[in-house]
């Protein structure tokens, strides 16, 4: 109690000085705390996988689409439970800007496969008997105020022209995780206007999700399901979900790489600013470390009063870092609208926080403690006066 | 009848510095014994090297060659960790600038040797309480070194010097930042000390009338000490 009493008054002896270092830590700390969760935002669509369900998709690229028939033949294969296409539609809604996930689906399989989207069962009841009927997620229908009933009208660009749809469905996340920044309307509904038009792309899937019956054969099947199609016009690739997102998280690796990079950099930054602060301290207090030893106070005790100091302050900023991490994310995900499905400072982020203030901590006193504590006193107590 | 062994026992001490490539010499083959009980004011101009003789008295600082014995212990052939040990028990500091710590009361300040004895906090407090009695600061001890003025700070760097009940006192110019009033104050505490109390002083002064309440005067010159001690107080 004596040691933490002493440790706040040296701590705050030089008030402004303490002050600017605490602010300057914890400005770092938000900093270090946001880009971990942006980097965490990243990898959210992989951490909400589940392990149960597959991705096929055509060998050569996502881009390449599926013959609608291989959906039977997946169903028919050993350890397969459901099966339903997606089709990436790429529509604008009134501006570029405005940009979300819209997808054309296989409305009944694919909600049956995802419950972790949550209908009122009326709306989905609804959405199921409309072909011309969509759904959004909670944080679209926010965003752009839409309401039950509501036209939404999406500007075609892999598919000209302007597709019209009538919002019967809002979808809530069961988990935090839950990406509720989709669109889904039915692939049915394309199928047929690109019939119309005589399209070639028409009975095409450009994915298929496929739930397994135990997940611990989830290799097995994926190589079932690729094997079935080997050697044939469209071979597939087939992963697991988690696989699936990784693969988009991996292209942009350099990306995120260099805000590991930056992270990294914040943290060395907090090191030379508390670095100079304890240095200083140390170099002012030098003559009084001397009196301490000269009391009796070994060098361990002069060690924990620096380190203990050092600790004081990076701790006091990265509290203040961590209570701001929060609302700044708060502030920051509004700011990238729908970009990221989840942008949450998670407890992971936190513990690092405190750990590498911590670390810091330490970092920042070990010369000044060497300093002080190898002095001879005789030579201490000449730089009083 | 027998002679009482000196308290302190200094035997051909040598102690120089080293400034780059030089060696200067500051302590010459000093030799000197101190009695229980005794006052010794140590004179001698600026560089003449008495803080230093002091510094090594106190286990401060370390000889070149030759042995101190304080109590009869050899204190030239402890380590830096015993040496501690051994000044929180048996040697209490007077500073010229005292020393305090700023961001402690004068209780706190007083407290300090204490909290490595095994005290408990009710027995810290009579002790630091008689302790700042004794040189009439009762009254202060909640005020912070900045609230006092320079002779109460000295008298309160006395009360930590002497809450241990050490047997030995030293002093480094210890009215050297003070007024005519404050000093004269502080020399009638250190003198009480003396004779009331029988703590053993080693004083550093260059002021003579300071050193005039000491028992015994000893100078230094250049390193050397003089043989001859001069008897100051009557």
């Amino acid at each position: 109690m004596y040691l933490l009493k002493l440790l706040l008054r040296n701590a705050f002896r030089h008030k402004l000085r303490t002050s600017l270092t605490i602010l300057s830590i914890t400005i770092a700390i938000l900093a270090f705390g946001l880009l971990r969760t942006f980097i965490n935002a990243w990898y959210a669509g992989a951490e909400a996988s589940s392990a149960s369900r597959l991705v096929t998709r055509n060998a050569i690229s996502l881009i390449f689409p599926l013959p609608l028939a291989y959906k039977d033949k997946i169903r028919q294969i050993d350890g397969v439970r459901l099966v339903a296409g997606g089709r990436w539609f790429a529509g604008i809604y009134i501006d570029e800007k405005n940009f979300f996930a819209n997808y054309a689906i296989d409305a009944k399989n694919y909600l049956a496969l995802y419950p972790e989207f949550t209908f009122p069962p009326d709306q989905k009841a609804a959405f199921l008997a409309d072909r011309r009927g969509c759904c959004a997620g909670r944080k679209l229908i926010e965003k752009y105020r839409w309401k039950i009933g509501d036209i939404i009208t999406l500007k075609g660009t892999l598919y000209p022209g302007t597709w019209g749809f009538v919002l019967r469905g809002i979808y809530d996340g069961r988990d935090a995780s839950t990406d509720e920044r989709l669109f889904f309307f039915h692939w049915d509904y394309l199928n047929e206007s690109l019939k119309k038009i005589g399209s070639s792309r028409t009975d095409q899937m450009g994915w298929y999700v496929v739930e397994v019956q135990d997940p611990n054969r989830a290799a097995e099947v994926a190589q079932a399901i690729d094997r079935t199609f080997k050697n044939s016009l469209a071979e597939t690739l087939t992963e697991t979900e988690r696989a699936f997102f990784l693969s988009f998280v991996s292209m942009a690796g350099a990306i995120i790489v260099a805000i590991q990079l930056v992270s990294f950099v914040v943290i060395i930054i907090i090191i030379a600013v508390t670095a100079n602060t304890m240095a200083m301290t140390a170099r002012e207090r030098i003559g009084e470390y001397a009196v301490f030893k000269t009391l009796g106070y070994r060098g361990w005790r002069i060690a924990g009063m620096i380190i203990g100091e050092s600790l004081v302050i990076t701790m006091i900023g990265c509290l203040f870092g961590i209570a701001l991490t929060p609302p700044a994310a708060k502030v920051f995900s509004k700011i990238v609208g729908t970009y990221f499905r989840a942008f949450q400072v998670d407890m992971a982020t936190i513990y690092i926080d405190i750990g590498t203030a911590m670390l810091v901590g330490l970092f920042a006193a070990i010369v000044p403690t060497w300093r002080a504590v190898k002095i001879r006193i005789a030579d201490g107590l000449r730089r009083i006066g | 009848m027998k002679r009482k062994a000196p308290l302190v026992k200094i035997e051909h001490v040598h102690k120089s510095y080293h400034r780059g490539a030089h060696t200067i010499p500051v302590l010459e083959d000093i030799s000197l014994a101190i009695a229980e009980g005794e006052f010794l004011a140590l004179m001698g101009p600026s560089g003449s090297g008495k803080s230093t003789l002091l510094n090594l008295i106190a286990a401060l600082d370390q000889v070149d060659s030759g042995t101190i014995r304080v109590g009869g212990i050899d204190i030239t052939s402890l380590s830096e960790s015993e040496l501690a040990a051994w000044r929180a028990v048996n040697v209490g500091f007077i500073f010229q600038f005292y020393n305090l710590i700023p961001v402690l009361t004068a209780f706190e300040n007083v407290e300090l040797p204490l909290l490595l004895t095994g005290l408990s906090r009710g027995e810290r407090r009579e002790h630091v309480e008689i302790a700042l009695q004794v040189v009439n600061l009762a009254s202060r001890m909640d005020h912070y070194p900045a609230q006092l003025s320079g002779g109460e700070q000295q008298r309160v760097a006395i009360a930590r010097a002497i809450v241990t009940d050490p047997v030995m006192l030293v002093a480094d110019e210890p009215t050297g930042d003070l007024d005519k009033v404050s000093a004269t104050e502080v020399l009638d505490l250190m003198e009480r000390l003396n004779s009331d109390s029988r703590k053993t002083i080693v004083m550093v002064t260059h002021d003579p009338r300071s050193a005039e309440r000491a028992k015994v005067i000893r100078h230094l010159e250049k390193g050397f000490l003089n043989n001859v001690p001069s008897q100051a107080a009557p």
